[in-house]
Formats: structure tokens, C-alpha cells, sequence
């Protein structure tokens, strides 16, 4: 699937989203949209990682940090052959279920659970020293929310990054610039987000975070920078997709009325198309 | 000849004789190497050693990453901040996610004496062992601390391990240490009392039952250094018979080893359980010696409240 088949795909995967959204009756669908983009490209792309080779000590490492994003990660990790669609839809949320509202490593692909943010910098920092200290080629990779910065424990980790020069990983910052208050710049201010990185010894690249184009541009760079690791400043938009939902912040868990849920299906398809006549 | 070697150090050692031959073995500490007796680790074993700065968050994160691709990693900070400040991480990252890491809780309790609450660890056992799948260890001393470890490094699971900073007198012997994981040890059997203990409280519980042995009070001393799981089987074997019951701890009134017993007491069956700890509140200042002596957590104070209980 090349780049352009990736972007008319993405819209069935939002669609998907949507409908787990529905099924479990929650869900943090605002965050979900504007991940999906650099999610689904690692997976169909970067990740080498497959169904069967979740246990392989040679397999790419992800971990999704902003875990609340999991009905995107469900959508994704359906879509590459991990988990069932129709099984995830049929029992998100649901009394017993594995399919819960955060990551979990009792399921396929999952390599940690998450959902307190903050956590998967840190652990990719171990993931990747393993790899540096048994002499593996693997990549971790990590995706961070741009609310999440917030916590003590992503800039403990950025240090550790640095100093210990690990270039086989790559952080994803999903920068839709709100979270649940709202406006990120007023809860608390992060730019220059990408001098404060630089200052932590990243190589910094921000891009457009709706471009499949530009992610992979910025994946594949990051794989050719030596000595010290890659953060990609994704720049989203909350809610990507349909003007329902995009850059509002009251869309950060919400389940859509019949009404929206409509009027989303029309938007995604009104992209769709658009995306398939694009040049 | 009084014991100089701290348990830290023993758990230094016993890690050493293993990393020689299991390269998988990998010690973290948070600026605690000093501390935590690991110096002459990071010496030897370079290439397994891990230091991330005074950052107990980013410490047992990164542990749990490590656990994930199949390290053995033992991460080291004091208990007052590894309980606390990456308290969350200790159950997310490796409770939660079920990450083979190894927390070495140091200078535990009131180790630290006269600096104060900040660096008392009085909530390390209450806080751990609250958290589902993970097991909590308070080994006696330096010998049981080296089978407890010898054992821990055969598994697969995480786990809480609280040492003191202090050299403890000795209860075994390098050839006399029975020991088997999740297994309370019976020190001695008597008729009377039965005294239950964890950690560094273990050797004046031991000592107090010499004491009333000389004055005709037997007591059955339980070293449990597994407080969770805690060793229930032993514990009832002993408890039905025993006149009262009493625990010993250095740890906060509530939520430690005498909840523990307690519960399981009352449970099963119901009687009398005196629990001996720190109060509920600041300790008072002193050093480690003195504030045991202050709230009677030594071999005169458990006997002394145990004749009194008794009358």
C-alpha cells in the first residue's frame, strides 16, 4: 500500500473508530482521530512487527503513551491482523471484556499496558537500552499526547534518552494542541516545543501530522539519524476529519448523537473521495 | 564478633556472583549507588549498569522497559521514594504489566533517623502490598537476604524487596539458613505466645523470647519476611493454640504486617493480636537505635509489653 492508498484507507480506519466508539459507548474519539494518521503509518510501514512474530526478541517495540487513544489502536491493530474487528466491537467496554479503554498486554501486539500518562517514554528508554546492551536492531517507538508533556516523569526520561544516545528511538508527540480544559497554551504553555526538545539533545523534526506523506518522510529520516534519538512533532488536529469534532475540545471523550454520527460518516466519506481524486 | 555486613550489601554480592554468568542481570539505581551498596557492581559490571539520576520515576519505568525485552533488572532507590514517587510506576509498569523487575527498596523504615519523615519509609509495606501482583520481602538478615535473593533471581515475576541501611545482628548462619520462598521460618516453638515479625525486627523478637523464656513464658517466633504472600499455613498452625498473639514491625500502625495478621487472625481464627510498630504519626528524632528504643520496638521493650499483656 503506498502512501496515497494509505490515506484513502485511513478513512475506512476513522470509520472504524467511530463505530467501536458507538459499540462500547465511549471513548476518547477527539485524541483518536488526530493519532490515527502516524499510528496507522507506523504500522503499515515501519513496525517490523507482525501477529506472529509478537514474541520475536528481534521485533520493533511500540508503545502508545497517550493510551486513552486505544479505539484508534484497536482500529490499527484490527486493520493489521492483531485483533478482530467484529469481536473488539461486539465486547468494547463490555462487563469481562479484554477490550478495555487503555492498553493491555493480555492482548495480541500490546507490549505494555498504559493509560496514566507519562509512563511510555520511560519505558521505551529501557526498551531501547535492551537493545543497545544485546546488540539487536530493533526500533522502539513511542506516541506521546501533547497534554501529557506535562508530567515530570516524559522529561526525566528525555534526559535519559540523550545520555544514553539512543538513536534506535523515535517519539511521536500527537501535537493537537488541546486537551480535555482546553487550549494546551493556556492549561500549560509548551512552545517553542521543538527548542525545548532540542535543548533535551533530541533531534527535533514538525511536520504536518495529517500528511501521511510528510510522517513517513520524518519516520525515515529519523532511521538515518546517528547518536542520539528523534522526536516528531506531529502537528493534528483534535478530531480530524469531520467539522463536528475538529479542533474542539468538548470532543476529547465523547460519544456522538445519531445525528453526528451521520454527519461524521458523511464528512469521513466527503474525505474520502477527496483523498482518492487527489493528486 | 558483631555483623558489619549490612543486607544491601549482601544482595550487592549475591548479584555479582550471578552477573558473571547471567549477562541478562542489570542493576538501576536513581543517584543510590552508594546507598544501596552497589558501587562495587557498577565497577565490575559496567555494561549492566544502569544510572538515571535522581529520577525514581524514570528508574523503574525504564526497569519495566528492560523486564519487557527479557533483562532481569533490580532497581535500587531508597523505600521512602521508590514506594512513593514511582509508586505509580510500580504498578503500572510492573505490577500491571507484569514486568520481571526486582524494586530494592533501601535504608527502609527509619533507617535514615534524624532526617526526618521525608526519608522514613514507615508506609512502604501498606503501599506495595495493596497493589495486586506484586509480592512484598523484608528479609531478616544478611543471610536469609542472600537465599531470598538466590530465589528471586529463579522467577520470573516483579517484586518489593526492603532492606535496612544498618548492619543486623545475625540470625542464621551461612550454613544454617533454612529458607523457602513464600515460607514463614520458624525460629522457635513454644506454648504461650506466638510472635510474629518481619525484617529487622525479627532479631529483638527473637531475643525477647530468650528473655521470657528464662521467666516461663514460651514463645513461637515467626520469621516473616514474606508479608506478601504472606505464609497464612504457618501463621494458623501456630496462632490456634497461642495464648496472644504478637506482631512486630518497623512500619506505620496500619495497613503492615499486624493488619495483615489481623486479618487473617480474625478471619480464621479469632483472637486476641497485639501489634508492636511506629505510631501513626512523625517519629520522633533520633537515630534508628534510639527511636526502636523510644517505642519499645527492641528485645526488652517486645517482652516488656508482652509480660503485660499477660498479667
Amino acid at each position: 500500500m503506498d502512501n496515497r492508498e494509505l490515506t484513502i484507507h485511513s478513512w475506512d480506519l476513522r470509520r472504524d473508530i467511530l463505530d467501536i466508539v458507538m459499540a462500547g459507548g465511549g471513548g476518547h474519539i477527539g485524541g483518536d482521530m488526530s493519532v490515527l494518521a502516524p499510528l496507522l503509518l507506523l504500522y503499515k510501514k515501519h513496525l517490523r512487527v507482525t501477529p506472529e512474530t509478537v514474541d520475536d526478541p528481534n521485533r520493533d517495540r511500540f508503545v502508545l503513551s497517550k493510551g486513552h487513544s486505544m479505539e484508534a489502536y484497536y482500529a490499527v491493530l484490527c486493520d493489521c491482523g492483531f485483533l478482530d474487528l467484529a469481536d473488539v466491537k461486539a465486547r468494547f467496554n463490555k462487563l469481562g471484556s479484554p477490550y478495555i479503554g487503555h492498553p493491555h498486554n493480555v492482548l495480541p501486539g500490546i507490549e505494555m499496558n498504559s493509560g496514566s500518562l507519562g509512563h511510555g517514554l520511560p519505558v521505551c528508554v529501557g526498551m531501547a537500552l535492551a537493545g543497545k546492551m544485546d546488540k539487536r536492531d530493533y526500533r522502539v517507538y513511542t506516541i506521546m499526547g501533547d497534554g501529557e508533556l506535562a508530567e515530570g516523569s516524559v522529561w526525566e526520561a528525555a534526559m535519559a534518552v540523550a545520555k544514553f544516545g539512543l538513536d534506535n528511538l523515535c517519539a511521536v508527540i500527537d501535537r493537537n494542541r488541546l486537551q480535555i480544559s482546553g487550549s494546551t497554551e493556556d492549561v500549560m504553555p509548551e512552545d517553542p516545543l521543538d527548542r525545548r526538545w532540542a535543548a533535551f539533545g533530541w533531534n527535533v523534526l514538525s511536520v504536518d501530522g495529517t500528511s501521511i506523506d510528510a510522517l513517513d518522510t520524518a519516520f525515515e529520516t529519523a532511521k538515518t539519524v546517528k547518536g542520539r534519538p528523534t522526536m516528531i512533532i506531529s502537528n493534528s488536529i483534535k478530531g480530524y476529519g469531520s467539522p463536528v469534532m475538529e479542533n474542539k475540545a468538548g470532543w476529547h471523550h465523547k460519544v456522538p448523537t445519531a445525528e453526528e454520527y451521520e454527519q461524521i460518516k458523511t464528512d469521513f466519506l466527503r474525505r474520502k473521495e477527496a483523498a482518492r481524486h487527489a493528486q | 564478633m558483631p555483623n558489619k555486613i549490612p543486607n544491601r550489601q549482601a544482595i550487592c554480592e549475591t548479584l555479582m556472583e550471578h552477573a558473571k554468568f547471567d549477562r541478562d542481570i542489570v542493576a538501576l539505581c536513581s543517584d543510590s549507588r552508594g546507598s544501596a551498596s552497589m558501587t562495587p557492581f557498577f565497577e565490575a559490571f559496567p555494561e549492566q549498569s544502569v544510572e538515571v539520576g535522581i529520577a525514581e520515576q524514570d528508574l523503574v519505568g525504564i526497569a519495566a522497559g528492560l523486564a519487557s525485552c527479557g533483562k532481569k533488572p533490580y532497581a535500587f532507590s531508597p523505600a521512602s521514594f521508590l514506594s512513593t514517587r514511582s509508586y505509580e510506576q510500580c504498578k503500572v509498569d510492573v505490577a500491571y504489566s507484569d514486568t520481571n523487575v526486582k524494586l530494592i527498596g533501601i535504608s527502609g523504615g527509619v533507617s535514615y533517623g534524624a532526617l526526618g519523615m521525608s526519608h522514613h519509609s514507615a508506609q512502604d509495606i501498606a503501599a506495595m502490598a495493596a497493589i495486586p501482583n506484586m509480592r512484598v520481602y523484608l528479609p531478616s538478615d544478611r543471610h536469609q537476604t542472600k537465599k531470598l535473593m538466590e530465589a528471586l533471581l529463579q522467577d520470573q515475576k516483579g517484586a518489593y524487596i526492603r532492606v535496612g541501611r544498618n548492619p543486623v545482628e545475625d540470625i542464621y548462619s551461612e550454613d544454617n539458613c533454612p529458607f523457602a520462598l513464600d515460607r514463614a521460618t520458624v525460629l522457635r516453638e513454644g506454648t504461650d505466645v506466638l510472635l510474629v515479625a518481619c525484617g529487622e525486627m525479627v532479631r529483638p523478637a527473637l531475643d525477647a523470647a530468650e528473655l521470657l523464656a528464662g521467666e516461663g513464658i514460651s514463645c513461637t517466633v515467626l520469621d516473616m519476611y514474606c508479608v506478601k504472600p504472606l505464609d497464612t499455613e504457618t501463621l494458623l498452625k501456630y496462632a490456634s493454640s497461642a495464648k496472644l498473639i504478637v506482631t512486630v514491625e518497623e512500619h506505620a500502625p496500619t495497613g503492615g504486617l499486624g493488619s495483615m495478621v489481623a486479618q487473617q487472625i480474625g478471619e480464621h481464627c479469632p483472637r486476641f493480636v497485639k501489634n508492636l510498630s511506629l505510631p501513626d504519626a512523625p517519629v520522633i528524632t533520633g537515630t534508628s537505635r534510639e527511636v526502636f528504643d523510644y517505642y519499645g520496638l527492641t528485645a526488652d521493650g517486645i517482652a516488656k509489653a508482652i509480660r503485660k499483656m499477660l498479667k
